[in-house]
């Protein structure tokens, strides 16, 4: 068989609403204002790349509510989709269904349409082989707002070509079952402006629920609920944010940072959200109520130990 | 000197070095930044100077509080000569079209348009940080008759390259972006650029800056 290295490829019929290349995020150049990014659940990235036996830090296609529709054409190839997704595969007219967290072989001419994820946020498409995509700054991460990283740091268009490499030539057949609980309660810490919010502030932030609104996205989460007012300053001195944090605005909502925030910001920062949580709370969708809860940093430590605990069982459970 | 280290949630640093706004303060936060950068303590993701506050993030599943708490206090400080007074001369093309908010800050300030330029392009100015967008370079600090708040309404798009001032301070958007600073102008130069992959950024902290007025000729041509 002759060997061309862009025969094997997916067309974009439709892109789906915010569908990006995704890795696991680049570091250390928040000082010059680009954030983390990366896969938003890092849990489901995770078993995207295990399952079809790739290396951690491979590329993946996130996509949010709706997914892409992509038509294959190549060699036979693996893939595998994590989340709470509802897909299929068309072939030959046929639709065939397929589950989450375990490996497709997509023949020449197959059609995946990843309709939507189930009342949750992101999902994840994985490959037996790569995705061709651009790095910058050790990331491929697509970063819509500085415009960098994979597909020139755009979302996915309709009728682009995406090319693969380096196709597994045993197609792995590795599978999970696992099931994404959803969380309403979020555990925070307080933040170094807590003393910002009035004693009633304070308990009308832990008391009330809030809504997450449509204004929600990769760089933040946007809150309606009551409204938390201010004893002290509305603005502080602008200074650095991490993914996770709870600023309150001058209107007197809440936004939680996510990882495509600014990396400064001049809101009072009242809490922020434990790593173990952050998974599950990118995956609440708008619409849905939240209640903030606190927790001690102690606490938080081994909250987070006993998540990494459960992510390498899982992933230790994949055959 | 760092006042003190707080947690900001459980896998970030909060240094705080005091509330004023001053180069004395940032320099030694920048001083920080730099020898951490070169320290390769275990586990950090992330380090962001701002005016007068240090965050570093870090992998939880590497290190913890606790123990970056204690090597960032045990850090013994080397001087680093980096971008020791940098100048960086940035023009900047102030017709009507550009300087979208100079009616407002004449009425604001009560000087007149050729006044608000001359004591704008008289002096140079310190970087205390870059970021918010990619890029986005902090500078200060203004003269005194220049203070202005920000708009009441911030704008939805600033228009990418535009140069504003509130407060003490000025800043080039680096992208188009929502934001509430007056704008006066707006540079040819590209301050971050993104097909650059080691150093995208034009300004880092610690620079100087000094901005020069230029013709709309001069604009176009420099603008490519």
């Amino acid at each position: 068989m002759k060997k061309n290295i862009n025969k094997n490829y997916f067309e974009v019929l439709r892109p789906g609403i915010n569908s990006t290349f995704q890795d696991n995020g680049r570091n250390n150049f928040y000082h010059i204002g680009i954030p983390f990014s990366g896969a938003m659940d890092n849990r489901n990235f995770l078993l995207a790349n295990t399952i079809s036996n790739n290396g951690i830090n491979n590329p993946v296609l996130e996509f949010a509510y709706q997914g892409p529709k992509l038509k294959y054409i190549g060699e036979n190839i693996s893939i595998n989709v994590t989340g709470d997704v509802n897909f299929k595969v068309i072939r030959n007219n046929k639709n065939l269904e397929f589950s989450c967290y375990e490996n497709i072989i997509l023949e020449n001419n197959d059609c995946l349409d990843i309709l939507s994820t189930n009342r949750s946020v992101y999902g994840y498409l994985s490959i037996g082989g790569k995705f061709e995509v651009d790095y910058y700054l050790n990331s491929c991460s697509t970063n819509t707002k500085a415009k960098i990283g994979a597909n020139s740091g755009e979302k996915l268009e309709k009728g682009q070509i995406i090319h693969v490499k380096n196709i597994k030539k045993i197609l792995p057949k590795n599978k999970i079952e696992y099931l994404n609980s959803k969380i309403e309660n979020i555990r925070i810490i307080k933040g170094p402006h807590f003393d910002y919010f009035s004693k009633d502030a304070i308990d009308l932030f832990f008391g009330n629920e809030f809504n997450i609104t449509k204004l929600s996205d990769r760089m933040g989460i946007r809150l309606k609920g009551s409204k938390i007012s201010n004893i002290k300053n509305t603005n502080i001195k602008s200074e650095g944010l991490v993914k996770g944090v709870i600023q309150i605005t001058a209107d007197g909502d809440p936004i939680i940072m996510l990882s495509d925030h600014g990396t400064i910001g001049g809101y009072p920062k009242i809490g922020v959200v434990i790593s173990a949580d952050y998974d599950k709370l990118v995956q609440i969708p708008p619409g849905s109520k939240i209640k903030f809860k606190e927790i001690n940093l102690k606490d938080a430590e081994t909250i987070f130990k006993l998540y990494e605990m459960e992510t390498q069982n899982l992933i230790s459970n994949i055959k | 000197m760092i006042k003190n280290i707080s947690n900001l949630g459980d896998a970030a640093l909060y240094c705080d070095f005091g509330n004023e706004v001053n180069k004395e303060i940032n320099r030694n936060v920048i001083n920080y930044f730099n020898n951490l950068r070169d320290s390769n303590f275990l586990g950090i993701t992330n380090i962001t100077p701002s005016y007068n506050k240090l965050v570093i993030s870090f992998d939880l599943k590497l290190t913890s509080f606790a123990k970056l708490k204690k090597q960032v206090e045990n850090l013994e400080l080397k001087k680093i000569n980096n971008s020791k007074n940098n100048l960086i001369k940035i023009p900047v093309c102030y017709v009507e079209e550009f300087a979208l908010d100079i009616n407002r800050l004449q009425k604001l300030l009560k000087i007149n348009e050729a006044k608000i330029y001359e004591t704008f392009f008289s002096k140079n100015y310190y970087c205390y940080m870059t970021g918010f967008i990619a890029g986005m370079p902090f500078l200060g600090d203004i003269d005194k008759s220049l203070f202005a708040k920000r708009l009441e309404t911030p704008r939805v798009k600033v228009p990418k390259n535009s140069v504003g001032i509130t407060e003490q301070f000025c800043n080039i958007y680096t992208f188009e972006s929502p934001g509430g600073w007056n704008i006066i102008g707006k540079t040819p130069v590209n301050i971050f650029d993104n097909k650059n992959n080691t150093k995208p950024n034009l300004i880092n902290p610690g620079d100087t800056i000094s901005f020069y007025p230029i013709s709309k000729l001069e604009y176009e041509k420099k603008y490519k």
